[in-house]
């Protein structure tokens, strides 16, 4: 039996799925979390069915991607749960009445039934039952309240009665309405006064840069701590002596010594340069880019779950139109600061080619991930503001200008803004630290093997050569046109893989502010990491995609080149 | 009758008239927001940004060309 949970978007169908089932998807306080539907498995009097966790719509006649998605899978379905939001009944009660004319057996989900009350709504979940012909079980899937009832009435599915003229739907709703709800008037709650504050340009713009600036401060404050405080001293005392012990007993044959610990540096390891697999090859992701990618997750969570991003987006649009974009696309760039990977696959919430393209080419060009972020800390960070100042205005520079360009050059439409604005929750801090959590579990899986990868293919690529020979092959460009030292160019080259590890390759070449900031810039623009590539070609095609290439590497070179002019001026190096 | 553009902010408006094309009704209409449908507009951003209108419990923000087409009566 295939049982769909189906509902509007972010009602908190994802929070029922995880509490219905165990298995956890991604929640957030915003519309579209879902883009791709989650299968799991629930345990129903002894007989497993599988519950899908169908993306979010208001209709099923399909607007967007994420719709068709759903749309698709209604057919699939034996049982529907309709995840309703209790607090907007009357909008959701269009989608359940186009489930109803599918005629397939359901139950209904009044979820966020607890919110009501505080809002002065009150509704007759008897009388509802009665007129629409299903059941209806209040839910409060963030406390858990009402699952295991839903669970239990499950079997009360049934093909619903109810008989309505599909052409006046919005009167037939009125009509339930005005039988089931009762609305107290409420004087404006603080709440209400936040959410309009903080949508107002004229507090909102303040409000904006603050919260930007404090999750900014607040993520480099944890990274570094935890660098700081936990990471470093563990590597360096507890580490290290285990590593110069197997240097010893690797000593013969030096083969496996180079491959795992790597060369010793004054008889000791050093992680950025000795580029074994035990030692650098672990160090780049756990030790300096782990805790980074910890602190973004966590405030992101916050974020997330709060129901500022939507506001955010709102905030933004204007710019954001300027790039042939709408502020949705602000939420793909978000989370491409985490991961280009995630970043890339939220495209989807945008609708026209045109706009998925434009999104992905700014996000890989300009968006650093933050496992680069956090080894660009390492690398400029003794420069203080003038480094990593350079690079992120650059990089915000370029995404503007080419923006600018691509909007135009592009052809197609980019639709305005269209988005349900959430109310604002206080962040559940467990369900925070779980979705933490299972983002970490999936950096560390995806991250290390491919650093470790990316090491033994490094060291490889050196023994036989191939990378000298390319940066001598290479060499003009980096020396003459980007000013960089032509064993730059490996770095460059292993880059494709991880970002973090080619800054680690930057690491043992010594060379000047000029050169570090035209090699970092280079580095973030000029191609995603070989996973984000690999989702590009999904979600774009070949074509666009190795259009969407060459435009990277263009303006890579164009951006480093001049990068190195001005510079070599303002700099003097 | 006035545009929403030029509903004041905080004020409440009856929709009277929806000028757009297929695509932009059936998007409002999938959110329950149609002709005869009281809302009330919260803001609107500047240098033609979007508007947000809240409906019951529902808040929506919508691109300032769309919101140039829907027509209210100010209440």
């Amino acid at each position: 039996m295939k049982i769909l949970l189906i509902g509007n978007p972010n009602v908190g169908k994802s929070v029922v799925f995880n509490r219905l089932t165990g298995v956890d998807v991604i929640s957030s306080n915003y519309p579209g979390t879902t883009i791709d539907y989650s299968k799991g498995y629930l345990n129903l009097e002894g007989e497993r069915v599988e519950l899908i966790d169908v993306p979010g719509t208001y209709t099923l006649e399909p607007t967007c991607k994420a719709e068709e998605i759903a749309v698709q899978l209604l057919n699939e379905g034996d049982v529907f749960i309709n995840v309703i939001d209790a607090t907007n009944l009357e909008r959701s009660l269009n989608l359940t009445l186009q489930l109803i004319r599918h005629k397939k057996p359901m139950v209904i989900a009044l979820n966020c039934f607890d919110e009501t009350k505080h809002i002065g709504i009150t509704i007759d979940v008897k009388k509802l039952e009665q007129i629409i012909d299903v059941s209806c079980i209040p839910t409060c899937a963030l406390s858990g309240e009402g699952i295991n009832e839903l669970i239990e009435r499950i079997n009360e599915a049934r093909t619903s009665g109810f008989v309505f003229d599909n052409m006046q739907r919005w009167n037939e709703i009125g009509k339930i309405i005005n039988q089931v709800q009762i609305i107290k008037h409420k004087h404006h709650t603080f709440s209400e006064t936040l959410r309009d504050v903080s949508v107002k340009p004229v507090t909102g713009i303040p409000i904006l840069v603050f919260v930007l600036l404090t999750v900014f401060i607040t993520i480099r404050f944890i990274g570094e701590s935890l660098i700081n405080y936990i990471f470093q001293p563990f590597f360096d005392s507890v580490w290290t002596p285990i590593m110069l012990k197997l240097s010893v007993f690797l000593s013969n044959p030096q083969v496996l010594h180079d491959l795992l610990i790597g060369k010793l540096v004054n008889g000791t390891i050093d992680y950025g340069q000795s580029f074994g697999l035990l030692t650098t090859g672990l160090f780049v992701p756990i030790g300096a880019v782990l805790p980074y990618v910890f602190a973004f997750y966590i405030v992101l969570a916050l974020l997330e779950d709060s129901g500022y991003l939507p506001r955010v987006a709102v905030m933004v649009d204007t710019i954001m139109h300027k790039t042939g974009l709408h502020g949705l696309a602000i939420i793909p760039m978000l989370l491409g600061f985490g991961c280009n990977v995630p970043g890339a696959l939220a495209t989807r919430v945008l609708e026209t080619r045109k706009e998925k393209f434009i999104a992905a080419t700014l996000l890989s060009i300009a968006v650093p991930c933050m496992a680069l972020q956090a080894m660009l800390f390492g690398l400029l960070g003794p420069y203080g503001i003038k480094g990593l100042g350079i690079v992120f205005g650059t990089l915000l520079i370029v995404w503007l200008i080419l923006g600018l360009m691509l909007r135009r050059i592009i052809k197609g439409t980019s639709p305005e803004i269209f988005v349900e604005i959430p109310p604002y929750r206080i962040p559940y801090l467990k369900g925070a630290v779980k979705k933490t959590w299972m983002r970490l579990k999936w950096f560390i899986k995806e991250a290390v093997p491919f650093v470790l990868l990316g090491v033994l293919i490094a060291n490889l690529l050196y023994t036989f050569g191939i990378l000298q020979f390319i940066g001598k092959i290479t060499a003009p460009v980096f020396i003459h046109f980007l000013g960089l030292p032509k064993e730059a160019a490996g770095a460059l080259i292993m880059g494709f893989l991880r970002k973090d590890l080619a800054v680690g390759m930057l690491i043992p070449l010594h060379m000047t502010l000029k050169q570090l900031i035209v090699a970092s810039v280079v580095l973030s623009m000029y191609f995603p990491c070989v996973a984000t590539f690999a989702i590009l070609l999904k979600e774009l095609g070949i074509i666009d995609l190795l259009k969407s290439t060459l435009i990277m590497v263009l303006a890579a070179l164009i951006t480093g080149g001049l990068l190195n002019i001005i510079l070599s001026v303002t700099l003097n190096q | 009758m006035i545009t929403l553009i030029d509903l004041p902010d905080g004020s409440t408006g009856t929709i009277t008239a929806i000028n757009g094309g297929y695509g932009l009704t059936q998007k409002l209409d999938d959110l329950g927001i149609h002709i005869g449908k009281e809302i009330i507009k919260v803001s609107r951003q500047w240098m033609k940004g979007p508007v947000i209108i809240r409906s019951g419990n529902m808040e929506i923000a919508l691109g300032y060309g769309m919101a140039r087409r829907i027509m209210v009566e100010i209440k």
